[in-house]
């Protein structure tokens, strides 16, 4: 394939803008609150728009399309589980946490349990969790540029991503990145539906192409055109009823009838969801975000606006899924990533070629400028969270308490630079790694962590330290163990013993791979035990902070951790 | 006289907000993990077609949607009406 003119223009478009954004607000950002938190006075639309753009990653802008395309009907609870997650940070975490008025996860952790250590637990999470996230994006960019750009090597594109996102967060900080986040978000709205709507009226709409996929029967006579379905595709009848092949992946290894797996078919869904939807509640490059929001009521309707745009958003990557298994089924031969099924979002197009010439060019070109979207706009958030745990909490915390805020500034743009150099250098070392596992093991880990932790300590005032720390410890650790375990059976040469044990257990295969279903529970049990044998150690002034968390704004309780002229130590009620 | 400091203010903020934001939880979960059970023991219903769509593929893949933006609206409008009766309570208790 040689290099298209017009997947070069778009994509070249993409990063031109975001450079000059880039560019543009770092004239604009002069404080250490508008690098850490835009000056906490983003509009709802804006930060909406924002938060969009960063949690749309490339695994949702063509991994979503690609599971549809090669699971069916059991990938659809990745779109609608990422989100509806929100309605849970929206009714129990979003306007708790934004009143506490602390700026990250770590500042909540210690000023809500008056621990200096909790606080140096809280930010491990967030840079293991953050550099976690970081991998798959780089991969992603790696990849697809390579895949775009026939002969440049896998590095170039992580390079350029990472360089360009570096660039502008270390010029802008958060205050710059808000605004190339929410123009990514658009920008990914318009790359993922204007195709759709094009394909679909070229061939026939949603509903008609999925009616299509059906055993052969009268209806079948009047549906859509489509090609033959390779060997390696799942038939019809699999792929679109639930529990097909990605959720009886564990019972087929052990040889078990269909009607047999259907159980472990559930056990898996549930735990899916259960790991998505907590999960996304936990995830701490979202929940910075909620401290740019100018008080708890913004950061509700925030919410809501963020559920509203991803949720249409969300709407149209299954469809490529539909039109790519009717359309293009020859991408089941590929061989994994955007070579194989995950690359639908980006060939699909280039079909509408044969009959309407530059069309097809032009769609293909405006989806890969989508995907260059999606890795610069999660990375662009990735790294102020990153960065902002260096720079905030280790650097102006724990080592210089007492740094002013024009060298806290300084720092965060020196980490800045450093975390994306990391960043970087991961990205060359998962060349192999299949981007959608590691995104799923972040939300996993997120979900038996975070979540129990944000939960619970926003609404039982007996947690004390010890128990949060003792259920977040050993909830995300052993769920990542759980999970590495898989992964080790599945491609460590040496774990063949592993291997065959899981082969033939597939009820702990399957609460190994989604191990959400048993590691939140415990967590919470952990949390609520530890911290009845330790309840003396409970914050002596916990009924200020409980109000602090709850009450309305207007009663003038709020604090705030990042302040422009004083840094404050310590919680200090008001 | 309701102190805002006094306990009896606390219990009755968090109860209140809680027992909104449980009502709403109990209401999407009722539904999030109702469809695989659905799935799981009505195969042929949810395999009917709607609009060319199976019946779980349409609630699942479109519905779901507009579903949980109704109860963030109604949540949101429940929540900021309660935190105002809240704020005035505490202001006239001064």
């Amino acid at each position: 394939m040689k290099i298209d003119f017009w997947v070069l223009a778009f994509s070249a478009v993409t990063v031109v803008v975001t450079i000059a954004l880039g560019f543009w607000s770092a004239k604009r950002s002069k404080t250490a609150g508008d690098f850490f938190v835009a000056g906490r006075a983003v509009s709802v639309g804006w930060n909406a728009s924002a938060i969009s753009g960063e949690y749309l990653s490339a695994a949702s802008f063509m991994g979503v399309a690609g599971m549809v395309m090669s699971s069916g009907y059991d990938a659809l609870w990745y779109p609608v589980c990422y989100a509806c997650g929100y309605l849970f940070l929206l009714l129990f975490i979003a306007g708790p946490l934004r009143r506490f008025g602390a700026y990250t996860i770590p500042d909540f952790a210690e000023g809500r349990f008056d621990s200096p250590l909790f606080r140096k637990i809280a930010v491990v999470f967030v840079l293991f969790i953050g550099f976690f996230y970081t991998m798959p994006q780089m991969k992603g960019a790696g990849t697809t540029l390579a895949y775009i750009f026939p002969g440049l090597p896998y590095g170039a594109g992580v390079v350029l991503v990472g360089a360009v996102i570096t660039l502008n967060v270390a010029l802008g900080g958060m205050k710059a990145v808000t605004l190339v986040q929410a123009f990514q978000y658009w920008a990914k709205m318009f790359a993922i539906s204007v195709p759709v709507f094009v394909l679909m009226s070229v061939f026939g709409h949603y509903g008609r192409q999925l009616e299509a996929n059906a055993p052969a029967g009268p209806a079948a006579v009047e549906a859509v055109a489509r090609e033959p379905l390779p060997e390696r595709a799942p038939a019809d009848e699999v792929w679109i009823a639930p529990f097909g092949p990605l959720t009886t992946k564990a019972a087929k290894a052990a040889g078990l009838p269909p009607e047999q797996s259907r159980p472990y078919a559930l056990l898996y869904t549930y735990s899916l969801i259960i790991a998505l939807v907590c999960g996304t509640a936990g995830l701490p490059h979202i929940l910075v975000r909620f401290y740019t929001n100018p008080d708890g009521v913004a950061a509700k309707r925030t919410t809501m606006w963020v559920m509203i745009l991803i949720g249409v958003f969300y709407l149209f990557p299954p469809v490529f899924g539909v039109l790519g298994r009717n359309r293009m089924p020859e991408l089941y031969n590929g061989l994994s990533g955007v070579q194989g099924t995950d690359g639908v979002v980006l060939k699909l197009p280039l079909i509408l070629a044969e009959q309407h010439g530059i069309v097809g060019s032009v769609l293909s070109g405006i989806t890969c400028a989508g995907a260059f979207a999606a890795f610069m706009s999660t990375f662009s958030g990735l790294l102020v969270s990153i960065t902002g745990a260096l720079a905030h909490d280790i650097y102006g915390r724990m080592l210089r308490p007492r740094s002013g805020p024009r060298e806290r500034m300084r720092m965060f743009q020196y980490c800045a630079v450093l975390c994306g150099g990391c960043a970087i250098l991961l990205g060359f070392l998962v060349e192999t790694f299949e981007i959608n596992k590691l995104v799923g093991w972040a939300f996993a880990i997120a979900a038996t962590s975070y979540f129990p932790l944000l939960f619970l300590s926003t609404w039982w005032r007996n947690i004390t330290m010890q128990g949060a720390a003792c259920g977040m410890l050993v909830g995300g650790t052993l769920s990542l163990a759980a999970i590495a375990s898989t992964m080790l059976a599945d491609q460590a040469p040496w774990a063949g013993g592993l291997a065959a044990w899981y082969r033939t257990h597939p009820l702990a295969r399957t609460l190994a791979e989604q191990p959400a279903i048993w590691a939140l529970p415990l967590a919470i049990l952990l949390m609520l035990a530890v911290s009845r044998l330790t309840r003396r150690d409970v914050p002596a002034d916990i009924r200020m902070k409980m109000l602090v968390l709850h009450a309305p704004e207007a009663l003038g309780l709020k604090q705030e951790y990042i302040e422009e002229h004083v840094s404050n130590a310590g919680t200090g009620s008001t | 006289m309701q102190d805002i400091h006094s306990e009896t203010f606390l219990r009755m903020l968090m109860r209140r907000q809680l027992r909104l934001s449980l009502f709403c939880a109990a209401a999407f979960l009722t539904v999030l993990l109702g469809l695989p059970l659905a799935n799981y023991f009505l195969p042929a219903l949810m395999a009917t077609r709607v609009f060319g769509f199976t019946l779980s593929w349409f609630l699942l893949g479109v519905l779901f949607f507009p579903f949980v933006w109704t109860l963030a609206w109604i949540f949101i409008r429940r929540s900021l009406a309660l935190e105002r009766e809240e704020a005035r309570m505490a202001r006239h208790e001064d």
